[in-house]
C-alpha cells in the first residue's frame, strides 16, 4: 500500500462530519429564527456541500486503496525463469488458469505413467503365477525332463525380464515423483491470489461500511432481495465439513443419510 | 456391460475408467456433460451410467432427471460420483432416482463397493 495509513479512522471523519452538520443545523435554526431566510438558504447550500464533500472524500479514499491493492499484486518470483513465467501471467484469473493448467498437466502426466506401469506389473504377475505353478510341480517331482528343461529356460527369461521391467517401473515411479513439482509453484500462486482476495475483501468491507454511512446520511433504504441459488447448478467441494450440519463429511455420512431414506 | 462415464474433467474420467478396468469393465465410453451424454445414452445401448454433478452445460442432476423421464432409459442404473456434499443435494438426488451416491474424494474400494451393490440390487 502506498497509503501510509490505510486504516485512516473513518469514525474521525464521520464525527467531524457530524459535528459540522450539527453546527450548520444550529446556524440554520438561528437564521430562520432571526427571519434571515437568505442566510438560511445559504446554510442549506453549505450543508449540501458538506455532505457531497464527505461522500467524495470517502469514495476517493476507498477507490485509491482498492487500486493500490490491485496494483500491489505482483508475484516476487525467485529465478529469472520463474520471473519470465510469471510475467506471462499478469492478473489473478490468468494466474488461476495457470494453476488449473499446471495441475491438469501433472495429473495427466501421472495418469500416463500409471497407465504405462500397470500392464507391466500385471504381465509380471501373470508370468510369476505361471512359473509358480510349474515350480510346485517340480517340487512334487511331477515334471518330465523335457518340461524341466522348458521351465529352466523360462525362469532364465523371466529373471532378465524382471530385471528390465522393474527398472522400467522404477523409472515411471520416479517420473511420477517429479510430476508433483507443480505443488510448489501452484502453492505460491494460490497464496498470492489469496492475499489479493483478502486485501480486496478488507477494502470491500470498508466500502460496505461507507455505503452504510452514505445510506444513513442520505436516508436511502434498499429492498434487499434474497438471491436464490439454482439448486441444480451444484456448489462444488465443501470446506470445514466436520463443523457443519448441512453437509456430509464423507462417504459414511452419505451412506447413513441414504439408508435413512430407505436405500 | 457398457458403461458411460460423464465428468467435465478428463483426469477424473481417466481415473474412473482405470478403476472400472480393474473391476473387469472394459467397455467404457466418456462424455463431458449432460448435453453430450444424453444423445449417447439414447442411441448407445448403455447398461450403466456414472455421472458427476457439477458440470457446465447440463448438470448431472438434470441428466439424471432426463434419464428417469425417458421411457427407454428410465430403468438405467445411475451412480453419482461428485464433490457435491450438501445433505439437501443427496436427498434431491435420491428423490430424482439415483441408484448410488459417491462423494469425492473417494477410494477405489468405495467405488467398487457401490457399483457391486447396485448390480446386486438389480440382480
Amino acid at each position: 500500500m502506498t497509503d501510509k495509513n490505510p486504516d485512516m479512522p473513518m469514525d474521525d471523519d464521520s464525527s467531524a462530519f457530524e459535528m459540522q452538520l450539527s453546527q450548520q443545523a444550529e446556524s440554520l435554526l438561528a437564521h430562520v429564527q432571526k427571519g434571515d431566510f437568505a442566510g438560511a438558504v445559504q446554510v442549506i447550500a453549505e450543508l449540501n456541500e458538506t455532505r457531497d464533500k464527505t461522500l467524495y472524500h470517502e469514495v476517493g479514499r476507498l477507490t485509491r486503496s482498492l487500486h493500490d491493492s490491485i496494483r500491489n499484486f505482483n508475484i516476487d518470483a525467485g529465478t529469472k525463469a520463474q520471473r519470465e513465467e510469471m510475467s506471462k501471467i499478469a492478473d489473478a484469473s490468468d494466474r488461476l488458469a495457470y494453476v488449473v493448467e499446471m495441475t491438469s498437466k501433472a495429473a495427466n502426466k501421472t495418469l500416463d505413467l500409471v497407465e504405462e506401469a500397470m500392464p507391466i506389473a500385471s504381465s509380471l504377475k501373470s508370468e510369476a503365477h505361471e512359473l509358480k505353478k510349474e515350480w510346485e510341480k517340480l517340487r512334487r517331482k511331477e515334471l518330465t525332463p523335457d518340461e524341466f528343461r522348458a521351465l529352466y529356460k523360462r525362469i532364465d527369461v523371466f529373471l532378465s525380464d524382471l530385471e528390465g521391467k522393474s527398472d522400467q517401473v522404477y523409472g515411471y515411479l520416479s517420473d511420477i515423483l517429479m510430476a508433483q513439482d507443480f505443488q510448489d509453484l501452484t502453492g505460491q500462486v494460490i497464496q498470492k491470489v489469496t492475499d489479493l482476495v483478502r486485501q480486496v475483501e478488507d477494502n470491500l468491507v470498508k466500502l460496505v461500511a461507507m455505503a452504510g454511512k452514505v445510506d444513513r446520511i442520505t436516508g436511502i433504504q434498499h429492498d434487499l432481495e434474497e438471491q436464490e441459488h439454482d439448486e441444480s447448478a451444484g456448489h462444488g467441494p465443501q470446506m470445514n465439513t466436520e463443523k457443519r450440519d448441512d453437509v456430509v463429511s464423507g462417504q459414511d455420512d452419505v451412506d447413513d443419510l441414504l439408508s435413512s431414506l430407505g436405500f | 456391460m457398457k458403461i458411460l462415464v460423464v465428468d467435465d474433467f478428463s483426469t477424473m474420467r481417466r481415473i474412473i475408467k482405470n478403476l472400472l478396468r480393474d473391476l473387469g469393465f472394459t467397455n467404457v465410453e466418456e462424455a463431458d456433460d449432460g448435453n453430450t451424454a444424453l444423445p449417447m445414452l439414447k442411441t448407445g445401448k448403455f447398461d450403466f451410467l456414472i455421472t458427476d454433478w457439477n458440470m457446465p452445460g447440463m448438470t448431472g442432476i438434470d441428466l439424471l432427471k432426463s434419464v428417469r423421464a425417458d421411457d427407454n432409459l428410465k430403468t438405467l442404473p445411475v451412480l453419482m460420483v461428485t464433490a457435491e456434499a450438501k445433505r439437501d443435494q443427496i436427498v434431491a438426488a435420491a428423490q430424482a432416482g439415483v441408484n448410488g451416491y459417491v462423494v469425492k474424494p473417494f477410494t477405489a474400494a468405495v467405488l467398487k463397493e457401490k457399483i457391486e451393490k447396485i448390480f446386486e440390487r438389480i440382480g
